[in-house]
């Protein structure tokens, strides 16, 4: 791909703002500028995907790439603890709250975590826990053509650090709030999560991406997982982002022997989102499990891209995809398994499961398999479909009427990802959300 | 005034006519077996009468309860007591079978403006039903019939026409793929069900079902009309000299008129 044909004030926009960064001293003594200056250099040398790329064929992001984006105002903008109220998730060990990317002192907490288990800023854990961070931070991702992963690189401020030591169990989960709000110019935010759980560790960590009002945002995030030996992460990305709001996301996950790590995916609200996954199993018996459920309207766009690569033998990989499709709603699945050739008994599933309500809904989907061991199980499947008018009938021939059927049949579909989520409050109100978009009747 | 009177009842679906004039009256308390080879329009005609919209009646009414049974919704006609025990029972991923119940329960609750059902006097019920048909009710607690066994689904429909408690029952079929061990199972849940105040048309292409539920009258279903109508003897005369039998007698009372 070339800059000079797309987007070249956007791609030279981000150079500048990054010589701006540059000029301050702390910014470029920091063991991360490194980092930084290759990631930014790369960008700028590939500049950002076009609808001619392959893996953008379904999504045009000319949209974000044609905006001036700025970041925001250095000191965190207050927002009404109300305003978030609603995006509670029950009994945390901590909470951590960034408004437009700046954190929210007064919105955060931390006084439920113990065990040695170490949750932080992660402008601070830079300075602080940079030995900690080094064999991590920039370290999981391994796609080099990632422009959006590459932006967040370079202009990282802050985030979440999450540290479980060995053995320890956190038995609440920990909640990050990325906030978008209504700002006089549109605005980027750069937030990045980490998280480190150690050998036989287990932890529960959720990333909400909410827009408060309709914030013309744009939110490039990054969350890295890197999950010791026997360890057990429970990650959720819920997607609620501003009606006008751009999302590009991508997770990275590494995986080490005997290890789990489930990763539920919700997008409910955004103009357009754009979720990349790469997990990577390295070690023995690692099991990774992602899930997704997108319910969308209007002209909504999510587009949920998977590489999950089984680099080392008797490992699992599960990745269940749903969307629910009404308006002139767009869903992109593109699932990709990799199998390296000494993966052998690997077991490998992939399924993405539409439901269309519209005639003008659309879904694009792609599943890959590239295997390069010859004692493996890997599968996919794409269903799309309307609701099953067998099912209806049978519903309505048991005195439901036709609005109960068909909303209870669109429930059940998006249920059967919600269940999945443990943590009650928060499936509750993925559900009642769920509810609330069914048509009433 | 007869439960249930079907008057001329001709249905196509795709241009093709499958029921070709149905006569039938059936009162409360009755027992009517409808039988008749592959293709005679018996499931036509159950599925007619539970609403569905893939057939399209040409000529003819249907009057239940003194209303006329055409003009209304699938659900409305479940509300007023109607219950079809499907051939083919739905599998439907993500409902659970108590759940969906409960809904279907309360729908008909409150078309008859009784208080729903809470939680516990609803599992009271069922608990008791589910034992009727020996349905494990774990299985209620699954999936509507997902990963159930073809007995299993069965049941599960006489599970379900059991809570309802319909005035007018169809049951499309329902031994079909059943061992003798569900059938009489089957059969015991049906049996206890009859009563003064209940119908049921059985549709069945066995004699076999009907060793188990004894019906109060047979009726021979072929080319889309009833063609000759008896007692319960009329099955067994059925299964001894095949349907074969009764073309044979169609032709020989026309030669002879």
């Amino acid at each position: 791909m070339s800059t000079a044909t797309q987007s070249p004030t956007c791609v030279e926009e981000f150079a500048a703002q990054f010589e701006r960064l540059e000029k301050n001293d702390a910014f470029t003594q920091s063991w991360f500028h490194p980092l930084r200056k290759a990631a930014l250099a790369n960008f700028v040398e590939n500049g950002f995907p076009t609808t001619k790329d392959e893996d953008w064929r379904f999504t045009n992001i000319r949209g974000a790439t044609s905006t001036e984006w700025a970041a925001a105002a250095d000191d965190a903008k207050s927002i009404a603890k109300d305003a978030l109220a609603q995006y509670c998730i029950g009994e945390v060990a901590a909470t951590f709250v960034f408004v437009d990317g700046r954190y929210a002192d007064a919105l955060s907490s931390t006084d439920g975590v113990s065990n040695g288990v170490v949750v932080k800023r992660l402008a601070d854990a830079l300075d602080s826990d940079s030995a900690q961070l080094k064999p991590y931070l920039g370290q999981i991702l391994k796609q080099k053509n990632n422009a959006f992963a590459l932006l967040n690189t370079a202009f990282v401020e802050d985030g979440v650090y999450v540290f479980v030591p060995k053995n320890a169990v956190l038995d609440k989960p920990i909640h990050i709030v990325y906030a978008s709000t209504a700002n006089d110019r549109p605005t980027v935010s750069h937030p990045r999560t980490l998280i480190v759980a150690e050998d036989n560790a287990q932890a529960s960590v959720v990333e909400s991406f909410v827009g408060i009002g309709s914030a013309n945002s744009l939110t490039i995030s990054v969350t890295e997982l890197a999950v010791g030996p026997g360890a057990n992460l429970f990650h959720h990305k819920i997607v609620e982002e501003a009606l006008n709001a751009y999302h590009f996301g991508t997770i990275g996950a590494w995986l080490d022997r005997d290890s789990r790590c489930t990763s539920t995916n919700v997008c409910v609200d955004g103009k357009l989102t754009r979720n990349n996954v790469e997990s990577y199993l390295k070690g023995e018996g690692g099991c990774c499990t992602f899930n997704g459920l997108s319910m969308l309207r209007d002209e909504q766009l999510v587009d949920n891209h998977l590489r999950i690569e089984h680099v080392a033998p008797h490992c699992e990989s599960w990745q269940y995809f749903k969307g629910i499709y009404d308006g002139a709603s767009h869903g992109v699945f593109a699932g990709r398994i990799y199998v390296h050739d000494d993966a052998q008994k690997t077991d490998a599933k992939q399924t993405n499961q539409s439901l269309l309500l519209s005639d003008k809904a659309q879904i694009d989907s792609k599943p890959q398999l590239e295997i390069f061991a010859d004692d493996v199980k890997c599968t996919h499947g794409a269903t799309i479909g309307q609701i099953d008018e067998e099912a209806v009938f049978y519903l309505r021939a048991r005195g439901l009427n036709e609005t109960a059927a068909r909303n209870m049949l669109v429930h059940a579909f998006a249920n059967e990802t919600l269940e999945q989520i443990a943590i009650d409050p928060l499936r509750e109100r993925l559900e009642a959300i769920v509810l609330d978009r069914l048509p009433k009747g | 005034m007869a439960l249930l009177e079907i008057r001329n009842l001709h249905a196509h679906v795709e241009g093709n006519e499958i029921l070709r004039g149905i006569n039938l009256t059936v009162n409360a308390g009755e027992v009517h077996s409808i039988m008749g080879p592959n293709g005679s329009g018996k499931s036509t005609l159950a599925q007619v009468l539970a609403g569905k919209d893939a057939y399209e009646i040409t000529e003819g009414e249907v009057i239940y309860n003194g209303k006329d049974l055409l003009d209304m919704e699938p659900d409305e006609r479940a509300c007023e007591g109607v219950f079809l025990a499907f051939q083919y029972p739905v599998e439907i991923p993500g409902v659970s079978t108590n759940y969906f119940l409960r809904a279907a329960v309360n729908a008909k609750r409150k078309h008859h403006g009784q208080d729903e059902l809470d939680a516990v006097d609803f599992l009271e019920l069922v608990k008791e039903k589910a034992a009727l048909v020996e349905l494990d009710s774990k299985l209620l607690n699954r999936a509507v019939n997902e990963g159930f066994s073809g007995g299993e689904k069965k049941r599960n429909e006489i599970f379900q026409m059991s809570v309802l408690d319909p005035t007018l029952a169809i049951l499309d079929e329902t031994d079909s793929g059943l061992d003798i061990d569900a059938l009489k199972t089957v059969a015991h849940g049906v049996n206890t069900l009859r009563g003064p105040e209940r119908a049921m048309i059985v549709v069945t292409h066995y004699q076999r079902l009907l060793d188990y539920i004894v019906p109060d009258f047979v009726h021979v279903l072929r080319e889309g009309r009833i063609v000759k109508s008896g007692g319960k003897e009329l099955a067994l005369e059925l299964e001894a000299k095949g349907y074969a039998w009764v073309d044979e007698e169609i032709k020989t009372a026309a030669a002879a008129s």
